[in-house]
C-alpha cells in the first residue's frame, strides 16, 4: 500500500516537476526560490561576519567595500543579518505551511470522505478560523502565548489550515463517488487505504499550488508580525526584525530598512511566479497561455 | 431570494457564537493575569483578591462565559482596564479613520483595478497584458508595511509633498485628506493587484463562452461585447473576491496605521496589545471577527443577486 501510494506522489511530483520546466515564469520563479532557500541554508558559510558582533565604532556606518550593505544601529553587519534572518522566515513559514497542509489536508480529506455531521462540524470549525483576520490572529496568538519560535508556528499554522482543508475536502466529495473508489470498497479495502491510497493523489495537486502561494502568506505574516514587535526576540535576525530596526532610524540611515525589505520582496515575488506558474500549468483552461 | 436571505442567516449566526466563544476562552486560556497590569506586581492578595471580585474573575468559567456572551450580544463590550473607558467609547473615536481609509483603499481598487483586467484580457498576450501582470505579481509580493516605508520614503521624507505623520488635525479637511493619500494608495495599489487579476481571468474565462462567439460572429462591436455582453458575468467572481479580500485588507490597515503613525483600530489594537489590555483586545477581537462575518454574509448575498443559480444551492 505505501509502494503505491509512494508511487503516486512521485507521480505528482513528477508532473509538477514537468509543468514546472515547460512554464517560463514558474521555472524563474522557482530558481529564486531555490537561490534564496539555499543562501538561508548556508548562512553559516556565506555570511561574511558574525550576525550578532556589535561594533559601536561603526553605528550606522554606511556601506563599504567590506561591508557592502552597511551596519545597523547597533554596529552589526547588515548582510550577514539578513543571510542569518532568512533562515528564520524561511524555518518557521515553511514548518508552518507543512504542518497546516498536513492537518488541514487529513481534516478536509476525512471530512469530505466521512460527510455528514463530521463534515459539518469540521467545516463550522473551519468558518470559524476564517473569521478571524489573518494578521490579527496571528498578533492575538503571539501576543497572548508569549513571541516564541514554536506559538510564531502555532500563529501562521492556525491561519493556514482552513484554506487547505477546504482545498482538500471539494476533489475528496468528488473523487469518492467514482467507480475506482466503489470498487476498492467492493474488494473490502479499510477506508484509510482508501483514502490514502485512492483519494489523496487526486488532491496533492492543488494543496501543492497552494502550498507556494500559502507559503509566500506565511512569509508575509511572520514578518509583519516581527515588524509589529512580535517575532522571534532580539538579537535574533530576522527579516521583519530588521526592519523594525531600520525604521526606527529611517530619516538619517534608510538602507537599514531597504535592504530587508528587498530580501522579503525578492523571495515573496520569487514564490508568486512559481504559485501562478503552478496554478496555470495544473489548469488545463490556462494551459495555453 | 428570501429563502435564500434566511438560510444564509441562519448559518452566520451559530459562526458567530462560535467566533465568541473561542475569543473568550482563548483570552482566560492564556497565560498572564490581567490583575498585575491594575496592581502592578507587587501586589497583595487581598488586593488580588478583590480586583478579581470586582471583574468577576472569581466566578466560576461557566458564569463567567454566558455572562460574556450576554453582555456582548446586548452590544455592551465593557470597559478598557487600561483607561476604563467604554471600549465603544475608545472604538468609537478611532473608527471613522480606519473606515475612511478602508473604503478609499477598496475605492482606488476597484476604479484602477477593474478597467485594467478588462483591458488586460482584451489584449491577452501583448505588452500590456504582461506589464498588468507583472504590476500585479508585484502587488502580491510587498508587505503593507513594504510598500508603506517605501512611499513614505520617496513622497515624504525626499520629496515632502505629504506628511511625514498622518495625523491630521480636526476640523482641517484639507490636512485630512492629504494625510489620507500616502496610506490610501499604500493600501490601494496592492488590492488593485488583486482585483485586476481576478477582472482578467474571469473575463477570459466568459470571453470563450458560446454567448460572445455568437454576438461577436453577428457583428457586435468589440467594446459592446465586451461592457455589454461579457461584464455581468465577469464581475461575479470580482464581487466575491473583494469579499474574500477583506481580511487582507484588515490586517494590511493595521501594518498601514502603524507605518504612517495614524489612528485606527489597527492602533488600537497594537497599543492594547503593547498595554496588556485584555479586555480592550477581546472586544477589538468580537468587533474584527463580527466585520469579517457580516460582510461574507454581505457578499453571498450580492452573490445571490448577480446570479441568480446561487439561491437555488
Amino acid at each position: 500500500m505505501s509502494a503505491v501510494a509512494a508511487a503516486s506522489a512521485r507521480g505528482a511530483w513528477a508532473h509538477l516537476a514537468s509543468g514546472i520546466r515547460r512554464h517560463k515564469m514558474a521555472s524563474f520563479g522557482a530558481g529564486i526560490v531555490v537561490l534564496v532557500a539555499l543562501s538561508a541554508l548556508l548562512a553559516p558559510w556565506l555570511a561574511p561576519h558574525d550576525p550578532l558582533e556589535q561594533d559601536v565604532l561603526l553605528r550606522l556606518a554606511q556601506p563599504t567595500a567590506d561591508f557592502p550593505l552597511g551596519h545597523d544601529s547597533f554596529g552589526r553587519d547588515i548582510l550577514s543579518r539578513i543571510l542569518w534572518g532568512g533562515r528564520v522566515s524561511l524555518y518557521v513559514s515553511t514548518l508552518a505551511v507543512l504542518i497546516a497542509i498536513i492537518v488541514g489536508g487529513a481534516l478536509g480529506i476525512l471530512a469530505g470522505y466521512i460527510g455528514g455531521l463530521f463534515d459539518r462540524i469540521v467545516m463550522a470549525a473551519m468558518d470559524v478560523l476564517l473569521s478571524f483576520p489573518t494578521l490579527v490572529m496571528g498578533l492575538l496568538v503571539v501576543a497572548m502565548l508569549g513571541p516564541t519560535v514554536g506559538n510564531l508556528i502555532l500563529a501562521i499554522t492556525l491561519t493556514a489550515v482552513a484554506p487547505f482543508a477546504r482545498i482538500a475536502r471539494a476533489p475528496t466529495l468528488a473523487v469518492k463517488e467514482r467507480d475506482f473508489v466503489e470498487a476498492g470498497r467492493a474488494l473490502g479495502f479499510s477506508n484509510l487505504r482508501l483514502m490514502v491510497v485512492h483519494i489523496l493523489p487526486n488532491v496533492v495537486d492543488d494543496i501543492l499550488v497552494m502550498a507556494a502561494l500559502w507559503l509566500a502568506t506565511a512569509i508575509r505574516t511572520e514578518a509583519s508580525l516581527s515588524f509589529i514587535g512580535l517575532g522571534v526576540r532580539p538579537p535574533t535576525a530576522t527579516w521583519g526584525g530588521m526592519i523594525r530596526e531600520g525604521f526606527e532610524n529611517i530619516l538619517d540611515s534608510p538602507w537599514l530598512a531597504i535592504f530587508p525589505s528587498l530580501a522579503i520582496l525578492v523571495v515573496m515575488f520569487g514564490l508568486n511566479m512559481l504559485g501562478d506558474g503552478l496554478r496555470d500549468t495544473s489548469d488545463p483552461r490556462l494551459r495555453h497561455e | 431570494m428570501l429563502i435564500y436571505i434566511v438560510k444564509r442567516l441562519l448559518v452566520a449566526v451559530p459562526t458567530l457564537l462560535a467566533v465568541l466563544t473561542v475569543v473568550f476562552f482563548f483570552v482566560r486560556i492564556a497565560p498572564g493575569d490581567p490583575t498585575f497590569i491594575i496592581l502592578g506586581d507587587q501586589a497583595s492578595q487581598q488586593a488580588i483578591a478583590a480586583v478579581h471580585h470586582e471583574l468577576g474573575l472569581d466566578r466560576p468559567m461557566l458564569v463567567q462565559y454566558l455572562d460574556f456572551m450576554s453582555t456582548v450580544l446586548q452590544g455592551d463590550l465593557g470597559n478598557s482596564l487600561v483607561t476604563h473607558r467604554p471600549i465603544w467609547n475608545e472604538v468609537a473615536n478611532v473608527l471613522p479613520y480606519t473606515i475612511e481609509l478602508t473604503l478609499s483603499a477598496l475605492f482606488i481598487g476597484v476604479v484602477l483595478g477593474l478597467p485594467l483586467g478588462i483591458a488586460a484580457a482584451r489584449h491577452r498576450n501583448e505588452t500590456l497584458d504582461y506589464a498588468a501582470r507583472i504590476f500585479s505579481l508585484l502587488g502580491l509580493s510587498f508587505p503593507a508595511f513594504v510598500s508603506a516605508i517605501m512611499l513614505l520614503l520617496a513622497f515624504a521624507i525626499e520629496l515632502h509633498w505629504f506628511p511625514v505623520i498622518s495625523e491630521a488635525r480636526t476640523g482641517d479637511p484639507l490636512s485630512r485628506v492629504s494625510a489620507l493619500v500616502l496610506p490610501a494608495v499604500n493600501l490601494g495599489l496592492i488590492m488593485v493587484a488583486y482585483v485586476m487579476r481576478v477582472a482578467r481571468s474571469s473575463m477570459l474565462g466568459v470571453l470563450g463562452e458560446d454567448y460572445i462567439r455568437t454576438a461577436r460572429s453577428k457583428g457586435v462591436p468589440a467594446r459592446v461585447v465586451i461592457w455589454r455582453h461579457a461584464l455581468g458575468n465577469a464581475l461575479i467572481p470580482v464581487v466575491t473576491v473583494v469579499g474574500l479580500y477583506l481580511g487582507v485588507l484588515i490586517g494590511n490597515s493595521v501594518l498601514t496605521e502603524i507605518v504612517f503613525n495614524r489612528p485606527g483600530l489597527g492602533k488600537l489594537i497594537v497599543n492594547s496589545l503593547n498595554q496588556r489590555d485584555y479586555t480592550m483586545l477581546e472586544g477589538l477581537m468580537v468587533i474584527y471577527a463580527f466585520i469579517i462575518v457580516i460582510v461574507n454574509l454581505l457578499t453571498d448575498l450580492t452573490y445571490g443577486l448577480v446570479d441568480p443559480r446561487v439561491r437555488q444551492r
